[in-house]
């Protein structure tokens, strides 16, 4: 099978900023190929968009505002995990021979409308993520004797790598008495558990093994895509404690790079809320069921970036259609050196987590030098 | 009637396909099994407690159907995990369902 790298990509802060869909995807686009002079535009055969916006045409919009008339010219939408569904897609046009090199932007404003999922009526009248969430959240300190100050370590550690982001939404650090004194959104949820709406953009080109060895000396190579989707509603996930279409996305992943989770080196994985972090690292097999919180201590405790180094969704924030590709950008970085001071010890192998709709939907990505 | 046309007059039903008897959930007008057309079981039905939390000092809970239905509820008093109960009022309000059990 032919091999996809990682040739280039553009990103910019995150932010609450009241701005027009397509002028937000085109600044990490233009951001792109400001920094990538050798990337010739005539040369991409597809831009793909990933976002939850109502508004229409915005590939072809986006491709116009840069330039490029490609082949292929569409939108992707998946709530959540929009972003690492279009690079999937991206790979797959690559792998297919259909494209060479194809452009991914996903971009969202703090208004999306990708927050609720309508359709959900076994929700009720409680069709907000928190709700999901709080669920979640108590069903996960039930089974295992987690207590809420347990839990409040992840949103401390995210903020605390999120302060080294220069394009994260939260610039603060925070400690545990203050993740408990936030405000309190139900019973087990505080503000400072959540990862916020916002508004942001991030791009990326993939492109063929041969066009991307002429493009760059470092390529990143995606060796390993699972996805799984167990169901649309939230209420037919079968544990509220554990993700089960991210285990079997991690399966398919790591199966597919011929890697398991002892390989992984760095990793960022969809801590949309505090309880996502261990129920996560529990589900991709990075820690036994019941112990992810142990795993995220001697991390914090030992300042190791090693699980969402740039701060995770909590840190960061969340556009939701940015949010896969600034996941994957942010492995790339990492995996080339070139994270700055939220920079792993020499990483060869990373992983890309990206879930929609409390994880009826996941997606993993394994990368590579 | 439908499911929806039941539940905006109050009633929660239980929709079943004619043809392989599986419950249908989400409701739908055919079963996501066989394709065959669905009936609607009358109740009033018997639902379990899988979890809960409270907002603002209203409690909601995951309560289970049938072993197979699950739904998000309201709950006037403090619930527990494996409390028996029923749905006490129900219905659509803009378009979203609302459910209340007792």
């Amino acid at each position: 099978m032919n091999k996809v790298g990682i040739v280039g990509y553009g990103i910019t802060p995150f932010t609450k900023e009241d701005q027009k869909i397509e002028f937000v995807l085109l600044d990490s686009a233009k951001e792109l190929f400001r920094n990538n002079s050798q990337i010739n535009r005539d040369e991409i055969d597809a831009v793909l968009v990933s976002t939850n916006n109502n508004s229409k045409y915005l590939s072809p919009i986006l491709s116009e505002m840069t330039g490029i008339q490609p082949k292929i010219a569409h939108s992707i939408e998946s709530l959540c995990n929009s972003g690492t569904n279009s690079i999937v897609s991206a790979y797959s046009y690559i792998v297919s021979g259909l494209a060479d090199m194809v452009l991914v932007t996903g971009a969202e404003r703090y208004d999306s409308p990708g927050q609720i999922l309508e359709w959900d009526n076994s929700r009720g009248e409680y069709k907000h993520p928190i709700f999901w969430a709080s669920i979640f959240t108590k069903s996960y300190k039930r089974e295992f004797s987690i207590s809420d100050e347990q839990l409040a370590v992840v949103s401390v550690k995210n903020h605390k790598q999120a302060k080294e982001n220069p394009n994260a939404f939260s610039n603060k650090t925070y400690t545990v008495e203050d993740v408990i004194n936030s405000k309190k959104i139900t019973e087990d949820l505080r503000l400072l558990d959540c990862s916020r709406p916002c508004t942001g953009s991030a791009s990326i080109i993939l492109a063929s093994e041969e066009k991307a060895k002429q493009l760059t000396d470092k390529p990143i190579w995606i060796t390993g895509i699972g996805q799984k989707t167990t169901s649309a509603g939230f209420t037919k996930n079968s544990s509220c404690s554990y993700m089960e279409s991210t285990k079997l996305a991690s399966q398919t992943a790591l199966k597919m790079s011929n890697k398991n989770s002892k390989d992984i080196d760095v990793a960022e994985i969809h801590d949309a809320f505090s309880v996502c972090e261990p129920m996560e690292l529990e589900s991709m097999g990075f820690a036994i069921e019941g112990h992810g919180m142990d795993m995220i201590n001697e991390l914090h405790n030992t300042n190791n970036f090693k699980i969402n180094p740039r701060g995770g969704l909590i840190g960061s924030g969340h556009p939701l259609g940015a949010t896969g590709i600034a996941q994957t950008i942010e492995i790339t970085q990492q995996l080339q050196s070139d994270a700055g001071k939220r920079q792993v010890d020499n990483p060869n192998v990373g992983l890309v987590h990206n879930m929609s709709a409390a994880a009826t939907s996941s997606t993993v990505l394994v990368l590579e030098t | 009637m439908n499911f929806e046309s039941k539940l905006n007059d109050g009633e929660f039903c239980i929709p079943e396909c004619t043809e392989c008897k599986k419950i249908v959930w989400p409701p739908a007008e055919y079963c996501n099994h066989c394709f065959g057309d669905v009936s609607l079981k009358d109740g009033p039905f018997v639902g379990k407690i899988l979890e809960f939390s409270r907002q603002n000092q209203q409690d909601f809970c995951l309560v289970e159907f049938e072993n197979t239905i699950r739904i998000m509820a309201k709950i006037s008093q403090r619930p527990e995990i494996g409390q028996i109960v029923k749905i006490s009022k129900c219905g659509i309000v803009d378009g979203s369902y609302f459910f209340e059990v007792n």
